[in-house]
């Protein structure tokens, strides 16, 4: 039981009728790393969504480490300092430097000072190898620099669960690789991650497990290698015939 | 000079000369403009009267600078007592001072409130005087100071009390919501003049006996309140142009409903907002000028009033031109400032 860092019961979740989850159920150990892959509006997203309550579900219990997400703002906010996110359109804060969308959260939330919070800010800069960056506005960033900002960004919480939603969808080809590199790296130094992601090759080489889902279900998941290799269900088949080329 | 000969006749031809049409209308223009040119050199100038009376400038049809000699403490300083024009004077170099000091973005810091609030007190010091200074009371105050005093004053007020309207419009409690939205429906459903007429006639009916609320005061609040629901609406603009994954990004970081808006939300709805922020600043910097039907002596009324002097009747092109003047200098000053904060921002943040 201890080891579980997620804990989903049976979560249902409708927006207004439509039922977008229906009865997911998913278990993640502490350290785990966990790919999750399915069409469009198979309510993928919402899931890791739902983790760290930026959207609310309607049945069934969530645990984060121990806490139980609900609506007590408290608990929300307990649990949102213990996990990050990254997003498809990395929503940098377009009016502050690098710098200062690192050390915002920390200083505020965690009350960090501001010296020792830049003396981190600029070790996971130099982490997403993006250090000489710091001074300058999200603006003046590519597309991938911006999504590596982003994920410095969360690692200054020192999240213990990091969750990606797409975060190579919105990139230019040749900006993917420096992205995945970064995640790779993160991913072997035991972090827990959640990834929404269509990057096979990544799946292979760092997941533990991979969730397939559609229509609101977790429809397969297995190791990738099985899951790439021989996939079970039908419409995994499917889907990932469409995705290989 | 080299310029002048091989250059611009080329610039012309190309500028202006390069259609048969284009030639036609810029022909017409430029005639028209020598023309206005020419009238105004003369009116201004030419046959204008720099020195000698009333009688003097009636003999002219030119711009008759003794009565803006002559009117010139009036218009400015209305009834403050003439010998001690210096401290109005002095009082308003300070305050522009405070507000030059501050205006800088690179000098926002927890310092420039402090600044700003004792060029305001300075100023009140002054104007009104106390210590070893003699008291003015505030029914003598007027012109030039009274104008910047109401219309700084409330455009400082308002933005702060905007910014609140504003989100509680926008957020999720219902009674704020619906206080607010009642707040600035009502007050933008009424014209300014009649807010002010509530304040200095009716209001005063609800007081108790013997307690009496300063008719300047009651002006500047009544000011402040209407000024509020026309800046709430224009910020409310600004948050709705914020991206949701802005929120998202700061919730997931575990920043407070407050922090997010105080830290990421109204920064950036404040700089969407820059060019109708300050078009509201710029008309409540005229609309001022409505005190003068509750019988405040502002800049324009100070004008007015100048005009009703036996000996100098019938100067009121040379007043009102005078007064556009400065009106036009407040203006256009607020509205470059504003493309200043427009540029620097829009660099950093593009």
């Amino acid at each position: 039981m201890s080891e579980n860092i997620i804990e989903m019961n049976k979560i249902n979740k409708w927006y207004d009728d439509f039922h977008v989850l229906k009865d997911v159920d998913l278990n993640v150990k502490k350290g785990e790393k966990i790919v999750i892959c399915g069409p469009s509006g198979s309510g993928k997203s919402t899931m890791i969504r739902c983790i760290n309550r930026l959207e609310e579900f309607q049945q069934g219990s969530l645990m984060v480490d121990g806490i139980n997400i609900n609506n007590n703002i408290k608990n929300i906010e307990a649990v949102r300092k213990d996990v990050g996110m990254v997003f498809q359109h990395f929503n940098l804060f377009p009016h502050l430097t690098i710098l200062e969308n690192l050390t915002l959260a920390p200083t505020r939330v965690k009350r960090v000072p501001k010296e020792e919070a830049e003396l981190m800010a600029m070790e996971y800069l130099d982490l997403v190898r993006i250090g000489d960056q710091a001074h300058k506005f999200p603006g003046q960033l590519s597309g991938g620099q911006k999504q590596r900002v982003a994920i410095a960004r969360s690692l200054c919480m020192r999240p213990k669960v990091l969750l990606f939603d797409e975060p190579t969808s919105a990139l230019d080809p040749e900006m993917v690789k420096e992205v995945l590199d970064v995640m790779v790296k993160l991913a072997k130094e035991g972090i827990t991650m959640l990834c929404v992601t269509h990057e096979m090759g990544f799946a292979r080489e760092v997941a533990d497990r991979v969730l397939f889902m559609d229509e609101g279900r977790i429809v397969e998941e297995n190791n990738p290698n099985d899951f790439f290799d021989n996939p079970k269900n039908e419409r995994t088949k499917n889907f990932l015939s469409q995705i290989i080329h | 000079m080299n310029w002048f000969i091989y250059e611009f006749p080329k610039w012309l031809k190309k500028n202006l000369f390069n259609t048969p049409v284009n030639s036609v209308v810029s022909l017409f223009i430029i005639s028209l403009g020598l023309k206005a040119s020419m009238y105004i050199l003369d009116w201004t100038f030419l046959s204008a009267v720099f020195t000698g009376d009333a009688s003097t400038c009636r003999e002219s049809t030119g711009f008759c600078y003794p009565f803006i000699k002559e009117k010139f403490p009036f218009i400015i300083y209305g009834f403050y007592p003439r010998e001690l024009i210096w401290r109005p004077t002095l009082a308003m170099i300070l305050l522009l001072s405070s507000f030059f000091y501050v205006k800088e973005p690179k000098r926002w810091n927890k310092y420039s409130l402090w600044i700003l609030s004792s060029g305001f007190f300075l100023f009140f010091f002054l104007m009104r005087g106390g210590l070893f200074l003699e008291v003015v009371t505030n029914d003598k105050w007027g012109g030039l100071p009274l104008t910047l005093m109401l219309s700084s004053i409330g455009i400082i007020f308002s933005y702060p009390f905007g910014i609140m309207l504003a989100l509680a419009r926008r957020g999720n409690l219902k009674i704020l919501k619906t206080l607010s939205i009642t707040y600035i429906e009502m007050i933008r459903g009424v014209p300014l003049i009649s807010i002010l007429f509530m304040s200095s006639v009716m209001f005063p009916l609800f007081l108790p006996e013997g307690i009496t609320i300063d008719k300047l005061l009651r002006a500047q609040v009544a000011i402040i309140l209407f000024v509020s629901a026309y800046m709430a609406e224009v910020i409310r603009g600004g948050l709705e142009s914020i991206d949701k994954g802005q929120y998202e990004a700061s919730n997931s970081l575990g920043l407070s409903y407050f922090q997010t808006m105080r830290f990421i939300i109204i920064p950036q709805a404040i700089r969407v907002v820059i060019p109708p922020t300050v078009n509201t600043a710029i008309g409540m910097f005229k609309d001022t000028s409505l005190v003068l039907i509750i019988a405040l002596f502002d800049l324009l009324n100070t004008t007015k009033s100048s005009l009703k002097d036996s000996d100098w009747l019938g100067f009121s092109v040379e007043a009102y031109v005078f007064v556009a003047i400065i009106y036009y200098v407040f203006c256009y000053a607020m509205s470059k400032y504003a493309n200043r904060l427009e540029e620097e921002f829009g660099i950093k943040s593009r």
